[in-house]
């Protein structure tokens, strides 16, 4: 451990060297220096701007830093240098020289740098034009959704959780080379089309980016908002939410598999009929000890964020499941009506800070899960639910 | 009353002593020294936070502090050091400097001026106090949604929030005070002959400063007790849900959030000639080019504020003036640029640590300034927002382009203010340190950013590594230089070199006709500016 922690100081020595010898070449090496490879023409687009941007500030900024230096090695009293008493340029060739620079700046702002990027903002902007599909990207706290609204994935919706396990963010195993950027089900997209991505928020606003795509955009909830993605090749690509949205912010990766076209409709297939099978399990009767079994894992991706592994939750704004009135109190009234704001209505509407699981978990997940905290924590209430009442209540 | 030379005139008021006399006193140096030392106490306090969060930082895993911790130490370092560090630190040497600097005998609204201070500590206290309250099982915690308070997140936020929100009201108060107390000084209380356009360029920018801390402080009030009554009184200002939209918060949030920097800043660009033209000893260059630009600033720094939000969704039109407004701000700053460094152009330069700190100031500072015009590019930003990229390029500006440039004002007027010189070897040591480790603790960062690590996340993936161990072990020397600032000035306070009433070879200005220290009550007479 302690020999691992000063080889990578020593590496971190090596690096600083590397910086301070380099810093003029940056812009051009390689790329863990700068943006991702460019996986879109918007990262192209983008890859390229930046590259262009920095390598004019840097002139600009080597140019001042220079005229400076020569000042201060020249000006100084100890090499006598007398002190000029002028306060402003005088001679007309003064006044023109005054000038040059702020026309030259005039020029880079509003032309150099500025008509690419009025191109650059326009071409992003434009989600519609040669749209081939359309998806929809949720953001809730600490989770994607992804749902597919058109073409051959029409009607797919999952959801996507971080699978990097608490014992290595707690250091106590070895890390993965994916260490949070690892999920459980990426969005899948194929190659080579204009995807439209609509972004929306349940509960804070979220920001959906990969930045092998050069697209960032807010996800607000009450409101939708877009961009579209353009991917070349085939590949997996990951990044991050990028808006404070909690505590899970740094643990909401966002990770796109990129396939082409015929893969795509096999996935599309394989993925439909994969959703139909968890959904089966809707009509058959379960066991107390298989939901509570199925809906330990439920729980265990979906709700420990919040209500911690102990269901003692993080109050006042997470609140307990031990022992909770709503975990404990009965679902259904004498007439088997939902009761409101009871166990399975909180499950399926939400309330503040809680999602909605509704559309995001299947009958079979929601029974489990409801099941497992009504029995677990402490909790002995003993009763279980069974998926095809959920299905009934749809 | 007696009217003889100010310079040995005995105070003709009885005053109280010990803390009394910092509690009531409307003399303006006492009160310049309050801030001051308040502003010196919270930049540690800060520090000492976001020391502990680059230790978090130091490796990939969560080994210090959970998350929720973490959002908290962000925040409120970030609110400690704006509001609590920079923004005091330049009223103080308003109080100090500016009656001294304009020939006048006090602040024109003492009392006012006195209450300013004494709502600074309680406002810290609020601030902080949460994290307090937690460890006895009240709350939460601080205020965890980062300096920004954006809805919902903060309307989902614990009490820290609204301890914070009632925090910013009185911090908000301070500042109206004191910019009402600066606006009238300086328009009313200059000295026979000291027109407007021979006002020391610290006073312009002070001037300007607090024009336009009353224009947006009262929006960002207004801002935040609507997230208030969102919060506890069922209002949906920012709830999509109620007919609100959270993105409205963004945008009352920057229309002050853009001008503070500004505020943060231009005293600092007032002063920073004064220094480089008594080292270069050189009158100032373009002094009415200055004057003008600043002017300039401060107008369009009022414009432009949806530029922090570009990824939140706007129209193609709304985009692209912000696009532009933005870049436009470049040209006023690079005459600014060009006037400081055409000011030591030709001059005889010596380099005490004043000049140090100057000079050191006006590269770093371009750097933050190059790296801004960089993010004004809407299309690039979406790449660069909310990266480290943002947090390497704000800390140019905020730490070099605000702190170091107050180092700066400290190492210049301390003798002035106590009488006393500084240790010049130690000035020199710090000066060199803070350069050098700043550098290597934000220019990883450019690097993470680009390379995609997010901000405000308290771990980070494996590719990261490096470079956040570089930029957290470059912090812990960056921390532990400032001990060498404080220990400078303690010492400087309590004796040292006598220094003389010139103090610097090259100063000129009013406040150096004046014996150092200046007597309790200055310009008993009226000096007159010809
Ligand atoms: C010892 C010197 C400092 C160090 C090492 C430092 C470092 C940091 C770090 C690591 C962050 C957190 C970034 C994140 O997780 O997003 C941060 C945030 C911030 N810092 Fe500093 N900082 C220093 C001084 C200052 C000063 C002097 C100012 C301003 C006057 C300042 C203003 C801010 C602001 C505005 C934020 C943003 C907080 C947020 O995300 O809401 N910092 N700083
Ligand atoms: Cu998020």
């Amino acid at each position: 451990m302690v020999m691992q922690l000063i080889k990578k100081i020593r590496g971190c020595i090596t690096l600083i060297l590397a910086v301070l010898m380099f810093a003029p070449l940056i812009a051009h090496a390689d790329y863990s220096w700068n943006f991702p490879k460019p996986a879109t023409p918007m990262a192209l687009d983008t890859l390229q701007v930046h590259n262009k941007f920095m390598i004019i500030v840097m002139v600009i900024f080597v140019v001042v830093l220079g005229i400076m230096i020569y000042s201060i090695v020249m000006h100084r009293k100890s090499k006598n240098h007398p002190a000029g008493t002028f306060t402003g340029p005088t001679t007309r060739s003064q006044i023109i020289w005054t000038l040059v620079p702020f026309v030259i700046l005039l020029y880079i702002d509003f032309i150099l740098m500025g008509i690419p990027a009025y191109h650059s903002v326009v071409a992003m902007e434009d989600t519609k034009t040669g749209a081939e599909m359309v998806i929809k990207i949720t953001g809730s706290q600490w989770r994607w959704q992804y749902e597919y609204m058109d073409g051959d994935a029409k009607g797919i919706s999952f959801v996507s959780n971080l699978i990097t396990p608490q014992d290595q963010i707690d250091n106590k195993a070895t890390k993965n080379k994916e260490y949070l950027l690892e999920v459980d089900n990426p969005l899948v997209l194929p190659t080579g089309k204009k995807v439209r991505v609509l972004l929306t928020s349940t509960d804070v606003i979220h920001n959906w980016w990969v930045p092998a795509f050069g697209a960032a955009r807010d996800a607000v909830p009450g409101f939708l908002r877009e961009t579209w993605l353009k991917i070349d090749e085939p590949g997996t690509f990951r990044g991050q939410c990028k808006e404070l949205c909690g505590k899970g912010h740094g643990f909401m990766p966002a990770v796109v598999v990129a396939k082409n076209e015929d893969d795509f409709k096999q996935w599309a297939v394989a993925k439909k009929q994969e959703i139909a099978a968890a959904g089966a399990g809707a009509d058959k009767t379960w066991t107390q000890a298989e939901l509570i079994a199925n809906g330990k894992a439920v729980y265990e991706k979906n709700c420990v964020a919040c209500h911690q592994v102990t269901g003692m939750g993080l109050p006042p704004t997470f609140p307990a499941l031990a022992g909770s009135k709503i975990a404990t109190g009965p679902i259904f009234d004498a007439d088997g009506k939902l009761i409101k704001d009871g166990h399975l209505d909180r499950v399926f509407n939400g309330k503040g800070v809680m999602p909605a699981w509704k559309s995001i978990l299947n009958d079979t997940e929601i029974a489990s899960v409801i099941t497992y905290e009504r029995n677990s924590f402490g909790n002995h209430v003993g009763d279980m639910l069974q998926p095809a009442q959920v299905k009934a209540l749809r | 009353m007696s009217y003889g030379a100010a310079t040995h005139h005995d105070d003709h008021q009885e005053h109280p002593t010990g803390i009394m006399r910092w509690l009531t006193t409307t003399n303006h140096k006492d009160i310049g020294t309050m801030y001051l030392t308040f502003s010196l106490t919270m930049f540690m306090i800060g520090g000492a936070m976001i020391m502990a969060v680059r230790a978090e930082l130091f490796q990939p895993g969560l080994q210090l502090m959970r998350p929720e911790f973490y959002n908290q130490l962000i925040g409120v370092h970030a609110l400690i050091m704006i509001f609590a560090a920079l923004m005091p630190a330049a009223t103080g040497f308003a109080n100090w400097m500016l009656p001294l600097q304009i020939g006048a005998p006090d602040m024109a609204l003492p009392r006012l001026n006195n209450w300013g201070f004494w709502l600074l500590p309680p406002a810290a206290i609020l601030l902080t106090l949460p994290f307090t309250l937690a460890l006895f099982g009240i709350g939460d915690g601080a205020i965890a949604t980062g300096w920004t308070f954006y809805a919902p997140l903060s309307v989902q936020g614990g009490i820290g929030v609204d301890f914070a929100i009632f925090a910013v009201h009185i911090l908000g108060i301070s500042s109206v005070m004191g910019s009402i107390n600066i606006i009238v000084t300086i328009f009313n209380m200059r000295a026979p002959g000291m027109t407007m356009m021979k006002l020391p360029l610290f006073a312009w920018g002070w001037l300007i400063t607090a024009f336009l801390l009353i224009a947006t402080i009262p929006v960002l009030a207004g801002a935040v007790t609507m997230l208030l009554t969102d919060r506890h009184f069922g209002t949906h200002f920012f709830d999509a849900a109620g007919g609100g939209d959270p993105i409205m918060f963004q945008h009352l949030f920057w229309f002050f959030g853009h001008p503070e920097v500004y505020i943060l800043l231009l005293p600092v660009w007032g002063f920073i000639p004064q220094i480089l033209s008594t080292f270069a000893r050189k009158p100032i260059y373009g002094y009415k080019a200055q004057v003008y630009s600043l002017c300039l600033i401060g107008i369009l720094s009022v414009v432009v504020w949806a530029h922090h939000f570009f990824t939140a969704g706007m129209p193609v039109p709304a985009l692209l003036y912000f696009m532009y407004s933005t870049m436009a701000i470049s040209l006023p700053l690079a005459v600014l640029f060009y006037c400081w460094i055409a000011t030591i152009w030709k001059g005889s330069m010596t380099f005490e640590t004043p000049m140090l700190f100057a000079v050191g100031w006006i590269i770093l500072f371009g750097i933050g300034g190059l790296t801004g015009l960089v993010l004004a590019d809407v299309a690039a930003d979406a790449q660069y927002h909310h990266t480290y990229f943002v947090v390497a390029h704000f800390h140019y500006t905020l730490f070099a382009g605000g702190i170091m440039g107050i180092m700066a004002g400290v190492y210049y007027w301390l003798p002035k203010m106590t009488g006393h010189m500084y240790n010049e070897r130690l000035g020199k040591v710090h000066f060199w340190l803070t350069a050098i480790s700043f550098n290597l603790t934000f220019i990883p960062q450019f690097f993470l950013g680009l390379a995609g690590m997010p901000r405000r996340i308290p771990d980070y993936a494996l590719q990261f590594a490096e470079f956040n161990m570089i930029s957290s072990i470059a912090a812990f020397a960056l921390g532990l230089a400032q001990v060498l600032f404080v220990y400078n000035i303690i010492t400087c306070v309590r004796g040292g070199k006598k220094a003389t009433d010139k103090v610097w070879e090259g100063s000129n200005g009013l406040e150096w006709t004046l014996p150092s220290p200046p007597p309790y009550h200055t310009f008993n007479e009226q000096p007159v500016i010809k």
